[in-house]
């Protein structure tokens, strides 16, 4: 039966796979510097690792956004992402799952009457304008940095070649990495606290928590998603903002990888802490922002006269059309399956019990104390 | 990864060989032409040997340095331009020696007058020729430096254009010992030269979108 309940978010894990590979190893494969199959080797080996790996932090904002404490009403948040997601790319808008999620878990806290968490909303948003901002003032730096080293160096355009053959792949893997870590939460976050499943202990070496094995679980859909269908996307997809030579693709994934990365390192936000400075929020973003805002930063680079200005309208429309068409989607299909098919779509709203749960991953001693409650 | 540099490695020599090959078979057809003019036969027909050889040699290391790129899918963004301007660059070569056979098959009569004056077109032709090498070869290295060798190719093609005019208004208004068929005859010869020349500018005209298109 949970198999059942987790098939929307294995479908979202799918897309995820399917679309997002473009962001990683777009330009590497559609000019043949990388080939497809390595590609999609090192993006289902990373994109795992990151998922199981580093996923807990932003899950956690997700968490804190809107406890989804029952397995009907997660289904049904990350099916209205879902539909969110295929209506607005049926119509070719710029969306993001990120977004839609959010979108989705708000529509949760208004039907079952949960507040929701201003400050964690509130750093979402934040985090979503920052996202192609940091993506363009990092492809702005290191695209600088590699120019004046390429000047220095003066490396043979085969042989610089070559080694943005292999930078393609290295960069492709952490942005593999980054993508798992801050976009798992996306597709199995919204689970965590109503699927509990017993720890497991591989070879007594390290130990699979319940939510390491949704992520698990959610890394394999995303690698299903990349070898059944992200071909089809990397041949038809161009980039529609500008247009980029090798070097400048090497950055501009960098740059994205480095953004997802800083919004889903819990060790790099402790740093930060440490040296005195506010947190960073670890909150999933989007990938495509991401990718967007480092294109923009080359532009920006060439005199800006090549950038297609209304790329930049469709991020910033994507901001509030998208959270309010998925939280609406999800609005309805909450009172659908409640009424109709009688799901409860949520439990007594214990926070703090949850909360616990999620991070001690106590699973089996408390499951009995979260009760249901009728929504009507 | 130990493959791929040694490919690397291996296509970078063939493109430094080419370009030798063809910057010495520029020499060959200034040394052929004065040769000619200086009446040296024998000298002469060993330029003939060799140029073909060398223009051979440019031949083959083109085609291999192309199937490489294709095959091997090297530089993706740029190897189109690369093959356009091997390519146009092997033209100046293929031309030079078709130059020195229409020399050696024709044999026109060059006036004693003249002599210098076609000395110095292959000379400056050859100049503009010349400096499109170094051009080529820095591309690969640091594009930002192609336009400053550039602009010795387009003046030594402008030079080129004023002596192969001279030539002709000589002949046709200063020359009436020559009759008409000579005087046409020697014409071609003034612009056969003198397209050595203009087989660089569209080579260095090629160069210098490529640098521009490398420094974006």
């Amino acid at each position: 039966m949970i198999f059942i309940f987790l098939t929307s978010g294995l479908f979202l894990a799918w897309s995820l796979g399917a679309n997002e590979l473009t962001n990683v190893f777009g330009t590497a494969v559609s000019s043949r510097m990388v080939s497809f199959k390595k590609a999609a080797i090192i993006a289902t080996i990373f994109i795992i690792l990151g998922a199981v790996f580093q996923g807990n932090g932003t899950s956690n904002t997700l968490v804190e956004l809107g406890t989804i404490n029952a397995i009907a009403g997660a289904f049904t948040v990350t099916l209205a992402a879902v539909i969110t997601v295929f209506l607005m790319r049926k119509y070719r808008l710029l969306v993001s799952t990120s977004q839609a999620i959010v979108g989705a878990i708000i529509g949760w806290n208004l039907f079952t009457g949960n507040t929701t968490n201003i400050n964690s909303l509130s750093n979402i948003v934040i985090s979503w304008i920052l996202c192609p901002i940091l993506g363009a003032v990092f492809a702005i730096v290191l695209f600088t940095m590699l120019k004046l080293f390429l000047k220095k160096v003066k490396i043979h355009l085969i042989k610089l070649d070559s080694f943005i053959r292999y930078g393609l792949l290295i960069v492709g893997a952490f942005g593999s990495y980054s993508l798992g870590a801050n976009n798992i939460a996306n597709v199995m976050g919204v689970f965590i606290p109503s699927v509990i499943i017993p720890k497991i202990e591989i070879f007594g070496i390290f130990i699979l928590t319940s939510s390491q094995q949704l992520f698990l679980l959610g890394g394999v859909a995303i690698a299903i998603g990349i070898f059944t269908y992200s071909k089809r996307i990397l041949q038809t997809v161009e980039n529609d903002v500008l247009s980029l030579t090798s070097e400048s693709a090497l950055v501009v994934v960098l740059a994205h990888s480095l953004v997802l990365f800083i919004f889903s390192s819990q060790s790099l936000s402790n740093f930060i802490v440490s040296i005195g400075l506010p947190a960073i929020p670890l909150v999933p973003v989007s990938s495509s922002h991401a990718i967007i805002g480092a294109i923009i930063g080359i532009g920006i680079l060439r005199g800006g006269s090549e950038i297609k200005l209304n790329v930049i309208g469709q991020i910033a429309i994507g901001w509030i059309s998208t959270p309010l068409i998925a939280g609406t989607i999800s609005f309805f299909t909450l009172f659908f399956v409640n009424n109709v098919f009688q799901q409860p779509v949520a439990k007594l709203d214990n926070k703090d019990l949850i909360k616990d749960i999620y991070k001690n991953e106590n699973i089996i001693v408390k499951k009995d104390s979260i009760y249901k409650v009728n929504l009507q | 990864m130990a493959l791929l540099f040694k490919i690397t490695n291996s296509i970078i020599n063939q493109i430094d060989e080419f370009f030798d090959v063809v910057d010495q078979g520029i020499l060959v057809f200034k040394q052929g032409v004065n040769n000619y003019l200086n009446n040296d036969k024998q000298s002469f027909a060993d330029n003939i040997i060799t140029i073909d050889k060398l223009e051979a040699k440019a031949d083959v290391l083109y085609k291999s340095i192309e199937n490489t790129l294709y095959t091997k899918s090297l530089l993706p963004q740029f190897r189109g331009d690369v093959v356009n301007l091997l390519d146009k660059v092997d033209d100046i070569i293929d031309l030079a020696k078709e130059n020195l056979y229409q020399f050696d098959i024709e044999q026109p009569k060059i006036p004693e007058k003249l002599n210098l004056h076609f000395s110095r077109l292959v000379d400056i032709s050859v100049q503009s020729a010349e400096s499109l090498i170094p051009a080529a070869r820095v591309f690969f290295v640091d594009a930002s430096a192609v336009k400053d060798k550039l602009h010795r190719v387009f003046f030594y093609e402008k030079e080129a254009d004023k002596i192969a005019n001279n030539i002709k208004r000589m002949l046709f208004h200063e020359s009436d010992e020559i009759i008409l068929s000579e005087k046409q005859h020697l014409r071609y010869f003034a612009l056969h030269t003198e397209n050595i020349s203009d087989c660089a500018k569209i080579a260095a005209k090629i160069l210098t979108v490529m640098a521009i298109k490398r420094d974006l």
